[in-house]
Order: C-alpha cells, then structure tokens, then sequence
C-alpha cells in the first residue's frame, strides 16, 4: 500500500532467533497514525525498537522516505540520535534527576528549530502540564508521567513519532485519562506515527491505518475500518472483543427516549444518545457476540435495530460451537458470532440475505471519535 | 617536628592515583556495564584480582613488569631516563592497577542500575553518545563516580606490599606514608609512627564516613 504522493517508511527486516522469528517486509505511510497491532510476543515492540535503531541484531533494511537508516548488507547506520524520531516508551523515562520543567527543556534544546512544532508553551497548554512543572518524577503518578513524557516527545520535534504500548503498564481509570490527550495532540500536531498496541479499542480510537503482526509475521495490513473486519485480526484480537469499526453520519436525536439515530446506507441505526450536532458522521464499533441473524424480518422482540444484509463468508472453528459470519449491509460489513449449530439449522450460506439484529445497548461508546478538544464525555 | 614528606607523598600518589583511574576506568566500568560479549566474566575476573592476590604477589609481578629489561619499562627508560622500577612514576603505574576494582566495580555497578532506559530515551530526544554520558549518565552514577573517587584514593593511601616490592624506600620518591610508619616502627622510632599513623587513621574513617554517609540504604559494592 505505497502511497505514491506521501513518503514512507519501507521496512525489509528479518531477525532469526530459536525462540523468536521476525520477517516482516512493509511500507508504512507517513501520514496520520499507523496501528501496529498483535498479540503480546508477536514482535511489535522489537520492530518498533528496530525503526528505532535501538536493536541491532536483525538484517534487512529500514528507509525513511528516501533516506537510508540501516542496512546491514552496506553496513549503513544511521545512530538513533540522527534519525528524528522520538519515542513514547511503555514507562515514562523521565529523567528522575531533572523536573518536569527541565525535562521537557531537555528535549526544546536539542530540536532543530528549522523543523515546525509546538513550543514549551503550546505542549505545557495542550497537556495542562502547569501545575505538574516544578515537580520530579518520582512525584506524578503513572498517568502523569506519561503525559509530560508524551509532550517531551513532540517537543523534539520529531519526524516520526513512535508510540510503544505508552498506556499498557497504566490501568483503566489512567488510560482513560491519557488517551483523549494522546489522540488530540497527534491530530494537532500532524506528526506521523506508529502507535504498538495489543488493545484493539486503542487503536481503533486513535489510528487511521492498521497493521497486524502475528507471530513475526504481518498478517493484515491497510485501512482501520477494513483490516478490523477481517476474520483472522478478528482471532487475534480474542473473540469476545471481536467487531467492527463503523463510520455513519448522525441523522436526528430523540430527546425523549435519548436516543440517537445514524444512517447506514440508508438504513436506520439507533443507539443511546451521543451529544454531536446532526450530520456528524462517528466512528462506532459493533462486537460481533452482539449481532444475531434471522432469515425472516423478526417481529415482537426488544432489538431496534434490524438491518438487512447479505452473508458474504462464514467461519466454522473447529472443534468449538461457534463459527463467525460475515456480513453485507450496503456496503458497509458487519461480524455476527453464532453458533454453528444455527448456522446448519438456519441453512446460512454466503450470498442469502438476513436480518442481522444488533441489540442497541451494546454500542462501544470508548469507540466514538470526539471533536477537537473535547474528550469523550463518557466516563462510565 | 616529625617529617610531614611522606604525608605530602602519598597525597601526591593517591590524588594522581585517582584522577588517572577515574579516566580509565570509567570507559572499562562502561564497556563492562554494557557489553554482551562472551568474554565479560574473564575480564571482571582480571579487573578483580587485585582485590584477593596478597599486593607482595601483585608488586613481585609488576616489579617484573617494570623492570627495564622488559619493553615497557625499556621504553619508559628511553622516553624520560629514569627507571620506573624504584620511582614515583612507577608507583603510580603500580597503584593504577593495585587500585582498579575500587573504581571499576561502584561505576560499574551505577551504570548497571541505570540501565539502557534513560540513555535510549535520551537519544530518542536526539542526544548524542557524549551528550548522553555527561548529561544522563554521570548525574545517574553520581554517587557511584563519587565512591569511586573515595574508596580509590582511601585505597591507594593504605597500600603497602605494592609500594615496598616496586618503590623501595627512597625519600620523596617512594617513601609514602604506611613505609615511613613501617621503618619508624623498625627503628622503635614509635613517636613518630604515631603522629603518621593517627593521621592516616583519622582521614581513613573521614572519607570512608562520607562515602557511607552518602550511600545511606544502598549496600557498597567494593569494601
């Protein structure tokens, strides 16, 4: 997938260990934000660490754009310091000597000033930094940390901007704190970046891009939306989390039984209400354990919304009860999981049509994309 | 008056000690910090051997090595015109590697407890390897670099075996402190011993109160 009219990073990489295996040979545009997606073990930190040329023991190729940062046949290497990049690492890495203060400084004074970028100010606004300035490290809790650690990375000024797993070592309370800002900065800042996470609301949250890395291997590569509907990310990303990213425009409010109504193609959606003006199209995410089929339109049951699709691929997985479908609706595809049982019983079969019942409490609000600004209100 | 000279010798000896030590074992104490080489314990152990090998067998080798029959001490003839067996300059020499795991090992030890992490993170902030080093590095092992400076120069002041088997006992030249006491105590000159000794006593405990006084909680690494 090389865009032919934005640079790109072109990866050719194999390291070849007993217990470990990468080969991964991609180009990744330099554009918006890259998921780099797979399960714990699959690679991503070591490729990442690679882009880096913080590892050194695999061979291959790594170039940014046009130019050359590491080849091991030419023995070229460009040290990491001169690579302009910066790095969010899973801990924060502060420098627990210095303050805040003078640990975003240390970043400010070694930025190329001919590169654009946010300055001291504009970070210590965007992150609301101030009141944690005059302190050391030792004295932010773990959120905090990486959020002046996120803002000393763009102070650098990078061209790239890696992101390793920066929310993973936090919990859920944390992460919803940093996330809204990680997302913000990286629109505002336009810098490219490739964000490493084995959390697929993560990525679905902040990528525009996705890469799938299974075992050293990429798997599934290309747009958000259509890599997280295919069956094999599907596995990876466990099954009860399994679904699809949706994108549809807000069509009217109900104020009186708050609800919302999006356009799927024409078909009416419905879920609780997202306080966005009409016309505002969102991202949202339906699980597949939250879509049942039914060959005829159902009538007398609690679900709203009943879509009409096509079946364009069903997964049988062996030696369990389930298989998972694959669904049509006008052009936008859903994921149902049943059991294989229905599916012999019910005779479903690529191209019949069904009704696919999406029970409306079950939309993953983490998943909408708020405005500029304004983090997600949704603090359940 | 007892004679002070060998007091200003060995202050003379133990600061140069530690100031050539400083410069050459931090780079040893660096690569061994972060070296993946098969051969580190081969060489942790040599860095080491001072500390168990009686200093008569240690000063008997390098009185050997030093010697001007060998090319080292040969060139060392050549380039000033005097010996480096039986001279300061060969004290030095002999206190250099008598004293080396004093400074090895805290440096050593600080840079292992940084770690990778911080120096990563800064040349992800466009460091480079010096830039690194001084302003990562150095403020992290500070009190490393700082046990070093004082266990090395302490140590260097206390040595005896080394400095009778390589220096000798030659006024102004060799003749440091713990070889003054020894020849006062041979001579039952004990007057004089004690003024010596009770000096070196009281600056031993000094430094060795600051370097525990810094390192209050954390465990030395090279007593």
């Amino acid at each position: 997938m090389p865009p032919s009219n934005t640079a790109s990073l072109r990866l050719d990489i194999r390291i070849c260990y007993p217990d470990f295996q990468l080969d991964v040979g991609q180009d990744v545009a330099l554009d918006g934000v890259t998921a780099l997606f797979g399960p714990s073990g699959a690679g991503k930190s070591t490729l990442l660490r690679i882009i880096a040329g913080l590892e050194t023991h695999a061979t291959g190729t790594v170039r940014f754009g046009s130019e050359l940062w590491s080849d091991t046949a030419q023995r070229a290497f460009v040290p990491p310091h001169r690579r302009g990049i910066s790095y969010l690492f899973q801990q924060s890495r502060l420098f627990p000597h210095l303050h805040v203060a003078d640990n975003l400084r240390y970043a400010v004074r070694r930025a190329p000033r001919a590169l654009p970028g946010p300055n001291l100010d504009e970070i210590v606004a965007a992150l609301d930094l101030a009141p944690l300035l005059a302190r050391r490290p030792a004295e932010l809790s773990g959120g905090e940390a990486q959020r002046v650690a996120l803002g000393r990375a763009l102070l650098s000024r990078p061209r790239l901007l890696l992101l390793d797993e920066p929310v993973a070592a936090l919990d859920v309370g944390r992460k919803r704190e940093i996330l809204p800002y990680v997302q913000r900065l990286l629109r505002q800042t336009g810098v490219p970046a490739i964000y490493v996470t084995h959390a697929i609301d993560e990525a679905a949250l902040l990528a525009d891009r996705m890469v799938v890395l299974d075992h050293g291997a990429i798997t599934a590569s290309g747009d958000i939306a259509t890599v997280l509907e295919r069956l094999d990310v599907q596995r990876l990303a466990g099954r009860f989390e399994a679904g699809v990213l949706i994108e549809a425009p807000i069509v009217a409010h109900d104020r009186r039984y708050h609800l919302t109504q999006l356009d799927l193609h024409g078909q009416p959606l419905t879920m609780p209400m997202v306080e966005l003006p009409e016309g505002r199209r969102i991202r949202i995410r339906i699980r597949a354990r939250d879509v049942a089929l039914a060959i005829e339109r159902p009538v007398g049951i609690s679900v709203r919304n009943v879509l009409l699709t096509n079946i364009l691929e069903i997964v049988e997985e062996p030696r369990t009860a389930f298989a998972e479908v694959l669904l049509d609706a006008g052009g936008t595809h859903l994921r149902a999981r049943l059991t294989r049982l229905a599916v012999a019983e019910l005779g479903l079969a690529p191209n019949r049509q069904v009704f696919a019942l999406i029970k409306s409490v079950t939309f993953d609000r983490r998943s909408l994309l708020p405005a500029l600004g304004a983090p997600s209100g949704d603090n359940r | 008056m007892p004679d002070l000279g060998p007091l200003v010798l060995t202050l003379q000896l133990a600061a140069i000690t530690t100031l050539v030590l400083l410069l050459l074992g931090t780079p040893l104490a660096w690569w061994l910090a972060f070296t993946r080489t098969r051969m580190k314990p081969a060489i942790e152990a040599v860095t080491a051997l001072p500390l168990v090998l009686p200093p008569t067998v240690l000063g008997f080798y390098l009185l050997l090595a030093l010697g001007p029959a060998t090319p080292f001490g040969k060139f060392w003839l050549d380039l000033t015109g005097t010996s480096l067996t039986f001279s300061f300059a060969g004290l030095v020499v002999a206190s250099v590697i008598y004293s080396l795991p004093f400074t090895v090992q805290p440096l050593q030890a600080a840079f292992e407890a940084m770690g990778r992490g911080p120096l990563e993170a800064a040349a992800m902030l466009r460091a480079g390897p010096l830039d690194r080093f001084a302003t990562v590095a150095v403020p992290f092992a500070a009190r490393g670099f700082l046990t070093a400076t004082v266990l090395t120069f302490a140590h260097t002041i206390g040595e005896f075996g080394v400095v009778l088997m390589v220096g000798g006992n030659i006024p102004g030249q060799t003749r440091v402190i713990s070889i003054a006491v020894y020849e006062h105590v041979e001579t039952m000159n004990y007057g004089e011993a004690h003024v010596l000794s009770v000096l070196l006593l009281c600056a031993s405990f000094l430094m060795l109160l600051v370097v525990y006084a810094l390192n209050r909680g954390r465990r030395l690494h090279a007593t």
